[in-house]
C-alpha cells in the first residue's frame, strides 16, 4: 500500500474537476465560483508539493508559495469587487451580471 | 507496518478532501461552503505533512485558513447571499457540465496513469533537498538568495492588492459627522465668535 505519486496526481485531478463542475454547474452565488476557483489553485499545488518531493527538487515548494501568495491577492480583489457590486445593485446572482454585456 | 499506517492515513485524509471539495461546490448554505474549504485546506496541507513539505503545509493553514477563508466568511455573512441552488439550471446545463467534468476528470486520471513523465534519464535538481538540513531551513536558504527578485515580486502582488481592495470599497459617506484636523487648525476667531452690542430691552433680532 505504498503511496506514490500518482496518489497524489490522482487527488490533484479530482480536485481541479471539483472546482471546474462548481463554475460550469453553478448558476446563483457568485461567492462558490470564487471558492471554486481556490479549490482549483489548490489541486495546483498538490501537484507541485507532490513532484517537489517525489524529485527531491525544492523549486516546485517555492512555486506553491508563490501561488498561494497570488491566491491570497486574488480573492481580496475579488471579494472587494462582489462587495462593490452588491452596493450598487443590492444582490450578487449570476443571472443579473450582465451589465457589460455588448 | 508503518508503510500499512502511512497509506491509510494517505487514503483518509484524501477521501476527506476530495469530499469536502464536492461539499463546497453542492452545499446549500454558503456558510456551509466556506466552512468545507477551511476543512478541505485543513486536510489539504496533511497530505502535504505526509508528504514530507511541512512548511508549505503550515503556510497553506495560515495563509488559506487563517486569512482567505475568514475574507470569505465575513463577506459571505456581511451580503445577502440566496440559496445556493446548484442543480437550479440542470436542466439547461446539467448534462453539458456533467460531460465535460467527468472527461477532464476521465482524460486527467488517463494521463496520470500512462506515467509518461516517469521518465528514465534522472531528472536535474535545480535545488536538490540536502539531507542534513530540514525542509523550512533549505526554503529559506534557497528563497532569500535565489529567488529573491520572485519574493520581491509577491509583495508587490500583495501591495497592489491591499490598495486595490482599499480604493474598491472605500467610500464617502454623507451626513457622517467626521473629525476634520486641517479644518479645525485652520478655524479663526472671526469664524467662530461675533461681538455683538446688545441693547437692554430687545433682543438680538
Amino acid at each position: 500500500m505504498a503511496i506514490t505519486l500518482e496518489h497524489y496526481l490522482v487527488v490533484g485531478a479530482l480536485l481541479l474537476t471539483i472546482g471546474l463542475f462548481g463554475i460550469l454547474l453553478n448558476r446563483r452565488n457568485v461567492i462558490i465560483i470564487l471558492m471554486s476557483v481556490e479549490l482549483m489553485l489548490l489541486s495546483v499545488n498538490v501537484n507541485l508539493i507532490a513532484f517537489s518531493t517525489e524529485l527531491g527538487d525544492l523549486t516546485g515548494q517555492i512555486f506553491a508559495l508563490l501561488i498561494l501568495t497570488v491566491a491570497a491577492a486574488e480573492a481580496a480583489i475579488g471579494l472587494a469587487i462582489l462587495v462593490v457590486f452588491f452596493r450598487n445593485r443590492g444582490n450578487i446572482e449570476i443571472e443579473d451580471i450582465n451589465s457589460m454585456k455588448g | 507496518m508503518e508503510e500499512i499506517i502511512t497509506g491509510l492515513t494517505f487514503y483518509l485524509f484524501a477521501a476527506v478532501t476530495i469530499a469536502s471539495a464536492i461539499m463546497v461546490v453542492g452545499s446549500r448554505n454558503a456558510v456551509h461552503s466556506v466552512l468545507f474549504l477551511i476543512l478541505a485546506f485543513f486536510t489539504c496541507s496533511a497530505l502535504f505533512v505526509l508528504r514530507g513539505a511541512e512548511f508549505v503545509a503550515m503556510i497553506l493553514v495560515i495563509v488559506y485558513v487563517g486569512a482567505v477563508a475568514v475574507l470569505f466568511l465575513f463577506v459571505v455573512m456581511m451580503l445577502h447571499v440566496g440559496e445556493n441552488r446548484l442543480f437550479q439550471g440542470v436542466r439547461r446545463f446539467g448534462v453539458v457540465g456533467v460531460l465535460v467534468g467527468l472527461a477532464v476528470a476521465a482524460e486527467l486520471i488517463i494521463v496520470i496513469s500512462t506515467r509518461a513523465f516517469r521518465q528514465d534519464t534522472p531528472a536535474v535538481a535545480s535545488n536538490p533537498t540536502t539531507a542534513d538540513l530540514n525542509v523550512t531551513e533549505a526554503l529559506g536558504q534557497i528563497l532569500y538568495t535565489d529567488y529573491f527578485l520572485l519574493f520581491q515580486m509577491s509583495g508587490l502582488v500583495l501591495l497592489v492588492a491591499m490598495i486595490g481592495a482599499i480604493t474598491l470599497t472605500l467610500r464617502q459617506r454623507d451626513g457622517v459627522k467626521k473629525q476634520s484636523i486641517p479644518q479645525q487648525i485652520e478655524r479663526k476667531r472671526e469664524d467662530a465668535v461675533a461681538l455683538r452690542k446688545v441693547e437692554s430691552g430687545k433682543g438680538i433680532g
